[in-house]
């Protein structure tokens, strides 16, 4: 009864769009695909829907061969990042549109707009022109449209990221809201976006996409905390986790001429060269530390984002205050050592702060 | 500044305004004179310059065996001949053109592209070029100097302007748009009739507008493929002149000639000027 994909591959040009895919989706859950733009998420997306025919694999949903079935029969509903409605139609005309199409009754029709119209916080709007409303309240026309239908599979392409900041952080909010309340068991929502900070906060199941394949699977705590490998540790993190290329030898760890002692946990490390990974919130200014030169140095909220560079290696530091540097100014920075993940040469980890699950 | 600007604007305007009403005005009050207020000093206004008279336009719907020039019947072949096949070319061009821009074609080493250049390329050659082969193509069917040949004629020149404006339109369309119809239980067909349509009513007007101009001012086609049982206005107006040329009814069937063309412009430019897309569509 679930929604399996089967080594599903897709790919147009000489690229790959989708390499090899398999999932196994369950009603009422929560996934997430979390990937850099063009990594697959919206072909992804878009294999579900069935706009697009993979070129080998299997797609199966509730038991029925999913790609002999037209888009239109699916009965999936899908929220863009670009703000799509019918411009054509005014709010209220919009949602009834995909429930028309599906001949339900005029009174149940009435009743799961209201419902929608209230889930997303648009009552008192439903004769507006699309025209006449902002960005935010476009998506939230197009997410109630995708509400109203109840599609057994809801598909959210990057809803938030043509919104700005602080539409963006109050939407996401209550998505989070209506994606834990207002879903029904029977439908299974899948998420993309290439902000961490989202797949953390909406904590469902996760899948790590990169040119078209699946790099890791599995829970939002779990890829945080153990990045299969280097490079799910760089998607997964914003900004990007740290790389320091160095090596181990007993007791200390060396990189670019600093030597730190190595941390408990990569006791069991043989001694040899290894990529360091830190995350930008575990690097801190301070005065016993060792001396970077400031590269760039960027204002973001309440925070500043340090470009840093020593030799050859560049890290980039989040100080959790807004603060006025030079560039090319030199400050000092420790590492928090006990926060260190080691990935091998081959760039799959070998020891994480939250104890490495395989190695 | 701002009275500066103000001034400066509003006499541009009225100069223009001038310019593009003094030949209508002229062309109205020679339509009522006859031979002696033409031909004799310069004259403007009716009942003090000169006596007004309907001769002008009554010389338009007398038959000829009467000293006039009937031109009611090819005015009215000109408006079927013109509104038929600009009809048929929007339908077909603006099917031809949706198909263009969301599908892709492969037929050997021909594309999309290839496909919209050769529609757009029935246009860039010179008419004169189809001439010959429009004649015997008619003769060959047994359609010369008939309505329905003129109607298939004026098919061929006018759908290219269909298609090219429409594949320009449709391409500024987002595709996501048609894909959310189809998520939302449309097929390809509802889609386009439901969804793409209705949101391409600006596009479709000026496609429509394009093809009544171009479809109601020829005289070439009209004149080379047409001989005595049917004729089309602009043959017809051409036909009025003689020797001594007749100002007083050339200004009468012009004015008539151009009286579609105005209503179908001040009909459609509330549409073009609600621009019910943008905004809309990012």
């Amino acid at each position: 009864m679930n929604l399996i994909g089967e080594n599903i591959t897709y790919k147009p040009d000489d690229q790959f769009h989708l390499n090899d895919v398999s999932f196994n989706f369950k009603k009422g859950n929560l996934y997430t695909i979390l990937g850099r733009t063009l990594s697959g998420k919206t072909t992804f997306l878009k294999t579900i829907a069935g706009l697009l025919n993979p070129d080998s694999g299997n797609l199966s949903f509730e038991d029925n061969d999913f790609i002999k079935i037209p888009v239109w029969e699916r009965n999936v509903a899908m929220v863009y990042q670009q703000f799509i409605n019918y411009p054509h139609l005014n709010v209220y005309e919009n949602i009834i549109f995909p429930l028309k199409q599906r001949k339900i009754s005029e009174d149940q029709i009435k009743k799961d707009v209201e419902e929608a119209l209230k889930t997303v916080g648009l009552v008192g709007f439903e004769n507006r022109k699309i025209q006449e409303l902002s960005g935010g309240q476009q998506q939230r026309v197009a997410l109630a449209r995708s509400l109203a239908k109840k599609a057994k599979i809801l598909l959210l392409d990057e809803p938030l990221v043509n919104l700005d900041y602080k539409l963006r952080e109050q939407l996401r909010e209550e998505f989070k809201k209506i994606f834990t309340q207002g879903l029904s068991e029977d439908t299974i929502l899948i998420y993309s976006t290439t902000d961490p900070q989202e797949v953390m906060e909406l904590n469902g199941e996760v899948i790590v996409l990169d040119e078209g394949k699946v790099l890791q699977k599995g829970p939002a705590k779990e890829i945080f905390e153990n990045p299969r490998t280097l490079k799910v540790a760089e998607i997964s993190n914003d900004p990007p986790m740290n790389i320091l290329k160095g090596t181990k030898r007993s007791e200390k760890l060396s990189f670019e001429n600093i030597l730190i002692n190595s941390p408990s946990h990569f006791k069991n490390l043989s001694d040899q060269g290894y990529n360091f990974g830190i995350r930008a919130s575990e690097i801190k200014l301070n005065d016993q530390g060792e001396e970077f030169e400031i590269e760039l140095a960027e204002i973001s909220g309440s925070e500043t984002l340090l470009h840093l560079k020593k030799g050859d290696s560049k890290v980039i530091a989040l100080i959790e205050e807004v603060m006025n540097f030079k560039i090319h100014e030199k400050v000092k920075i420790k590492f928090n050592e006990n926060k260190l993940y080691a990935f091998d040469q081959n760039e799959e980890l070998v020891s994480s702060p939250y104890g490495v699950s395989h190695g | 500044m701002e009275k500066l600007y103000k001034f400066l604007k509003y006499t541009f305007i009225i100069l223009w305004t001038v310019f593009i009403v003094a030949p209508f005005l002229w062309a109205i009050s020679t339509s009522f004179k006859d031979f002696q207020s033409v031909n004799s000093k310069v004259t403007y206004i009716p009942w003090l310059d000169f006596e007004p008279t309907l001769e002008g336009w009554r010389v338009l719907v007398k038959s000829p065996a009467r000293g006039g020039v009937d031109i009611v019947e090819p005015y009215f072949n000109s408006l079927f001949v013109t509104c038929t096949a600009s009809l048929i070319s929007i339908v077909l061009g603006t099917l031809a053109a949706y198909a263009l821009s969301r599908f892709t074609f492969k037929a050997g080493f021909v594309r999309n592209n290839d496909i919209t250049f050769f529609f757009i390329s029935q246009r860039i050659m010179p008419p004169i070029v189809l001439s010959i082969p429009f004649f015997i193509f008619l003769s060959t069917i047994g359609l010369l100097d008939s309505l329905i040949g003129l109607v298939v004629v004026y098919i061929v020149l006018l759908m290219p302007i269909a298609v090219w404006i429409m594949v320009d339109f449709f391409n500024r369309v987002p595709k996501e748009l048609d894909e959310t119809a189809l998520i939302d239980g449309c097929n390809p067909y509802q889609a386009f009739y439901k969804v793409v349509l209705p949101n391409s009513i600006p596009g479709l007007i000026v496609a429509g507008m394009f093809c009544i101009i171009f479809g109601w001012i020829d005289f070439f086609f009209a004149f080379i493929l047409t001989f005595t049982e049917v004729q089309l206005l602009p043959v017809k107006v051409v036909a009025l002149n003689s020797s001594i040329t007749p100002w007083w009814s050339l200004s009468a069937s012009a004015l008539i000639s151009v009286a579609p063309l105005i209503i179908v412009a001040f009909v459609v430019e509330r549409y073009l000027s609600k621009g019910n897309l943008s905004g809309a569509l990012k």
